[in-house]
């Protein structure tokens, strides 16, 4: 009866506050959420910059132009610059068998490609202790070329492939799978080549979204922390990346210095936010339609 | 003939007509194999070879089971936060507009983006006794930072956007005529939530709460700093696996290790099949509907 009355006398108002909340409720759940947001992620980011810039702006760039920080930014660019492209090909190979081919096994195939982000990432430094450190079980595959690989550069460069393994791939494969095959069968039967077909057909369609997938694992092998400091030996100058450099500076009670290498890796989140936003606002249609607004 | 060909395909899959299946796949494999599931197997090998003795040795030290319980308590404890206000956050994101959003929905992905030692120390800074939130609180009896509460805010900020970037979608997807054709039938906007909003968004929840503790049980780096990595008290399984190394006791680091791998795997298998029974669930309501 009661319900009748309300249709009947339904204006325009009483039926938008059916399917939302009274002013107060939305005002008060937008605060909660805010000041969640404010304290949990940017209140952080507010502190590194704060610590990082407490003894002065001298301080500050003297310990980024410290040779050892230097060392650690060199060997940092340097793992990135090999697992990034090491995955970028992993990840269109990847996608292309998975999402333009059909198989048996092919759920099966994209959970173990995701395996590395449910690993801890001590755990991915463990295994390839296990495997090429004094005692590692694959040693006689190395001991014959003379590679140093745990506490040296190799390693650091295989824990970061490891940890940042899945990113271009399930980035790529939801987006190809989305388009289909219909534009590579057209390019084929006009007489492309398939490499022809990958490079001009299928490539420009998913470059953004292979640009969005880059830009992640680029952050992470960047910023990776647990399982390059597992095989990385701490030596100075040599195996530190720039936040096993924030660590060491950290644990010798040297804060200012620690914060001014750590506000470093905090532009280059905020970077990857921007560029990360700006693809989602202006391409958003042209990811994988997880992110798509 | 229709019938005769689907019959066919259905025997053996079609053969794509799209070339290069062949060379992609073998890569993948070969890579896959070469830099996760070969390196990862050595962890079950090397435990294998210690004989059930001295795992169960190694396992049941007092150490490593505090280590764990606290590991999988804290990363519980922190999912769950994370449900309820990545709930919450995701709901104001999809539902409310306010200055400012657009702001705001880009920082809920720095946790993805700013490396874990970085957001240690931060939050170390923040929580200490001397530090923006440490000062207000360590009066108050609430000690935060070089405490098992320290591990639970690091692991809240490492896990949220799991959460909030697997609920939004598929709230932004939901359709607003059900809710209006449960307001037009009588429903409060209350009963409106928690029966016909709820029970929709309850699989992408679980995934969520699911990705975010998968997160927390093997984090490393923001952890470390805050914790104050105390044995038996504020000592993480991970850190363990890494005092095990340094001590060159790989058969102690081991054995933690692949005590991770199994409880973690179980655990998401459990969620995973909670996660199926509950969509099963959900799906029987409007199909059931639509009978009557």
């Amino acid at each position: 009866m009661s319900s009748t009355l309300t249709i009947a006398t339904g204006t325009a108002a009483s039926q938008r506050s059916a399917i939302t909340e009274a002013t107060w409720v939305r005002r008060a759940l937008i605060a909660l959420a805010l000041a969640f947001l404010a304290a949990f992620l940017l209140l952080p980011l507010a502190a590194v910059f704060t610590e990082a810039l407490r003894n002065g702006l001298g301080t500050y760039l003297e310990a980024l132009t410290d040779p050892d920080a230097l060392a650690a930014i060199r060997l940092t660019l340097i793992a990135a610059a090999i697992a990034v492209p090491a995955n970028l090909v992993f990840g269109v190979a990847a996608a292309w068998a998975i999402a333009k081919h059909e198989f048996r096994g092919k759920t099966f195939l994209t959970t173990l490609i995701d395996l590395p982000f449910s690993v801890s990432p001590v755990v991915a430094g463990l295994i390839y202790v296990l495997m090429f450190g004094a005692s590692g079980w694959a040693r006689p595959l190395i001991d014959s070329v003379d590679l140093q690989i745990i506490f040296a550069v190799p390693g650091i460069v295989l824990a970061t492939i490891f940890v940042t393994f899945p990113f271009v791939a399930r980035e790529l494969i939801p987006l190809m799978q989305e388009q289909g095959t219909d534009s590579e069968q057209v390019a084929l039967s006009l007489g492309a080549s398939g490499w022809q077909t990958f490079w001009h057909v299928t490539l420009p369609n998913v470059r953004w979204g292979l640009l969005y997938g880059v830009l992640l694992c680029n952050a992470r092998a960047m910023g990776e922390f647990g399982a390059v400091s597992v095989v990385s030996g701490h030596i100075r100058g040599e195996t530190n990346t720039m936040p096993l450099h924030v660590e060491i500076l950290y644990n010798e009670y040297n804060f200012a210095a620690a914060f001014a290498v750590a506000s470093l890796l905090a532009l280059l989140a905020l970077v990857t936010l921007a560029i990360k936003s700006f693809l989602e606002a202006r391409h958003g249609a042209e990811l994988a339609r997880s992110h798509g607004h | 003939m229709t019938t005769i060909t689907s019959v066919t395909a259905a025997r053996t899959p079609p053969r794509s007509p799209i070339p290069g299946f062949r060379l992609t796949l073998g890569y993948t494999l070969f890579w896959l194999g070469l830099i996760v599931l070969i390196p990862l197997a050595g962890v079950f090998f090397k435990a294998a070879t210690l004989g059930p003795a001295e795992i169960w040795q190694i396992v049941s030290s007092e150490r490593v089971i505090a280590a764990l319980e606290l590991s999988f308590g804290t990363a519980l404890l922190a999912a769950g936060l994370n449900a309820v206000f990545g709930l919450l956050i995701a709901w104001v994101f999809v539902r409310y507009e306010f200055p400012g959003k657009r702001l705001f929905d880009a920082a809920i992905d720095l946790p993805f983006a700013l490396p874990t030692a970085v957001a240690g120390i931060a939050l170390t800074a923040l929580y200490a006794g001397n530090g923006w939130i440490g000062s207000w609180l360590e009066p108050l009896g609430v000690k935060v930072a070089y405490a098992p509460l320290g591990i639970v805010v690091a692991l809240t900020f490492i896990g949220l956007p799991f959460v909030v970037r697997t609920v939004e979608p598929v709230l932004r997807d939901a359709e607003q005529e059900l809710e209006e054709a449960a307001a037009s039938l009588g429903a409060t906007r209350w009963q409106t939530i928690t029966r016909v909003i709820l029970p929709s968004i309850l699989p992408s929840l679980l995934t969520g709460f699911t990705l975010a503790f998968a997160r927390g049980v093997g984090e490393y780096g923001s952890v470390i700093f805050i914790a104050g990595n105390i044995p038996f008290v504020s000592e993480i399984a991970p850190l363990l696996i890494v005092i095990r190394l340094e001590e060159f006791n790989y058969a102690g680091a081991t054995t933690v290790a692949a005590a991770m791998l199994v409880l973690s795997f179980a655990m998401l298998l459990a969620i995973n099949a909670l996660q199926s029974w509950s969509n099963r669930h959900s799906s029987r309501r409007p199909a059931a509907a639509k009978e009557s």
